[in-house]
């Protein structure tokens, strides 16, 4: 088997190579996840950061190149062997995806009553613990559609929690958050990592949070990732992409436009129509 | 021209893989269908959205037909003396004919579009997705409990069907057409039989309910997550589960007819 299980490496994707919808979006990937630390993904809009994540929960298969998350192979597995490691993960998704028909308390307490077992005494208590970690204990009764977009987020945090997943991966965690729940939420990601021995990927753009709580940033532009390191090796590295990306420069390799032909070309061809 | 041949050729194309896809997903649910056996909670409730929320319309619809039934066949058969026999062509229309076609055809506009929308939907907001990555799987958790209260509640729903439709012929007869209450359902008893006629629209209306629910959840699982998406997959569900209906019937008549 792969030389994952020596040197602490958790998630092991090497050479990945993905197209969707006919585009490359990965062409030679390799990034290597390591048990108990906080993993950045960071790239602009559109790199496929989502998609990686879709990838390592075994939801996509790759094109080529191998994705292997405790020692597995992830898209080699069987459809029962993959629910079972997805019982170590939880994912917060970029939309939240709650249940819409079910209140946050149950939404929380989906997880446990499928997979636990366990009263419903104990159950209640669990999701109470939960949402009060986030915050929000007094919305348990309250439906996803009456909750603000920021606060759906957390509801959604406390349900990819609470099964203890071994390994979290926090899609845009903290878009749509006020500075306070930002904050808090830094922290909580942190603190959960390092109390319960989590391994955490958070996929973000908001550079100066990610700086603060990742022990590792990889930076994904065009396909590739670009450079990775420590937040101060990054924040030294001369890279023009990684320059562009922290400093938040409007000019550099980072293309704003997602790609198409030449402006002038598209509407004079409109015309010619 | 060309265009038109390589048009045809896609839309042929597209519907084998649709027919592939949707015989797998059946395949997949049916063995995961014993499963339920631990979770009944899941599938009575479905059965009331399913079942109990379409009662009204099929009852209604049910006495309506009956009672139309019954005046249209005693103009027929006054001509001949046999306007006595209206009790009889009631039942038998009803049990052999217009009872399971016109519940499955109801049952797909009322409950398979809607279970088609909600499904289509709860994949269209990631629902489904963030379902499977909590290692539940949908199909079995959201899919395969609807799919068998489907099979549960429509033909009880044509059995209601087809009860009322005899009540409400019995109804008109009696108080607008003059026939002798004891005439209607004697006749009926002696020209109804049960091995034949019953166990005919039993058959039909099983049938039908399978596959008009196995379209509903089909369309729904398999449609593009989008608004339009959903939309155009609710009207599919509509459209092919009448066609389905109606061709079948004639199959299932044609083969049980001798
Ligand atoms: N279902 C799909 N079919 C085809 N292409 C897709 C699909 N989903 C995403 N893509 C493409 O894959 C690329 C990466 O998408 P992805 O959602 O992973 O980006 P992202 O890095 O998460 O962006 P953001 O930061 O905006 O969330 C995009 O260019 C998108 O156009
Ligand atoms: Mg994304």
């Amino acid at each position: 088997m792969p030389s994952s299980q020596d040197n602490g490496v958790l998630v092991d994707v090497r050479d990945l190579r993905v197209a969707r919808g006919g585009r490359p979006i990965f062409d030679g990937v390799d990034i290597q996840i390591r048990r108990g630390e906080v993993t950045a993904v960071m790239g602009p809009s559109g790199t496929g950061k989502t998609t990686l994540l879709r990838l390592i929960g075994g939801q996509l298969k790759p094109d080529s190149g191998q994705v292997v998350v405790e020692g597995q192979s992830v898209p080699a597995l069987s459809r029962s062997r993959l629910f079972r490691l997805r019982r170590r993960m939880g994912m917060l998704f970029q939309s939240g995806a709650l249940f819409t028909d079910l209140t946050c308390f149950e939404n929380v307490a989906f997880p446990l009553r499928e997979h636990s077992g366990l009263p419903e005494r104990l159950i209640r208590h669990l999701v109470r613990l939960k949402l009060e970690a986030v915050g929000l204990r007094g919305a348990a009764g309250l439906y996803p559609a009456e909750l603000s977009g920021g606060m759906a987020r957390r509801v959604a945090l406390a349900r990819a929690i609470a099964m203890d997943p071994k390994l979290m991966f926090y899609d845009e965690p903290f878009s749509g958050q006020d500075p306070i729940s930002m904050g808090t939420l830094v922290q909580l990601i942190r603190q959960l990592n390092d109390a319960l021995g989590l391994t955490s990927v958070v996929v973000s753009h908001d550079v100066k949070e990610v700086a603060t709580i990742a022990d590792r940033i990889y930076m994904l532009a065009d396909g590739r990732v670009v450079e990775s390191g420590t937040p101060a090796e990054l924040q030294r590295s001369q890279s023009a992409w990684v320059r562009q990306f922290m400093d938040a420069l409007p000019d550099g390799p980072v293309p704003f436009h997602y790609p198409a032909v030449s402006l002038a070309d598209d509407l004079l061809g409109e015309d010619s129509a | 021209m060309l265009a038109r041949i390589q048009d045809l050729g896609a839309a042929t194309l597209t519907a084998i893989g649709r027919i592939g896809r949707s015989s797998l997903f059946l395949g997949r649910l049916l063995a995961g269908l014993p499963l339920l056996v631990k979770r009944p909670g899941l599938v009575i409730q479905q059965l009331y959205v399913i079942g109990v929320l379409s009662l009204v319309i099929i009852s209604v619809s049910g006495v309506f037909v009956g009672m139309v039934l019954a005046l249209q066949g005693y103009y027929t058969l006054v001509d001949f003396g046999a306007e006595q026999s209206v009790g009889t062509l009631v039942a038998l229309s009803l049990t052999r004919e217009l009872g399971p076609v016109v519940t499955a055809l109801l049952f797909g506009g009322r409950a398979g579009s809607a279970l088609t929308a909600e499904i289509g939907l709860m994949k269209a907001t990631d629902q489904l997705s963030s379902m499977e990555m909590m290692a539940v799987d949908p199909e079995r958790r959201v899919v395969a409990p609807r799919l068998l209260a489907g099979f549960i509640a429509m033909p009880l729903l044509a059995a209601i069907f087809i009860l009322l439709g005899v009540g409400g012929g019995y109804v008109v007869a009696t108080s607008m057409l003059g026939i002798d209450g004891g005439a209607y359902w004697s006749q009926m008893q002696a020209n109804v039989s049960f091995s034949d006629d019953i166990a005919n629209g039993v058959i039909k209306s099983l049938t039908f309910g399978f596959v008009a629910t196995w379209i509903a959840v089909f369309e729904g699982y398999d449609c593009k997550p989008t608004s339009e998406g959903v939309s155009r997959a609710t009207t599919r569900t509509v459209v092919h589960t009448s066609l389905a209906v109606l061709g079948l019937d004639f199959l299932l008549t044609a083969l049980m007819f001798d």
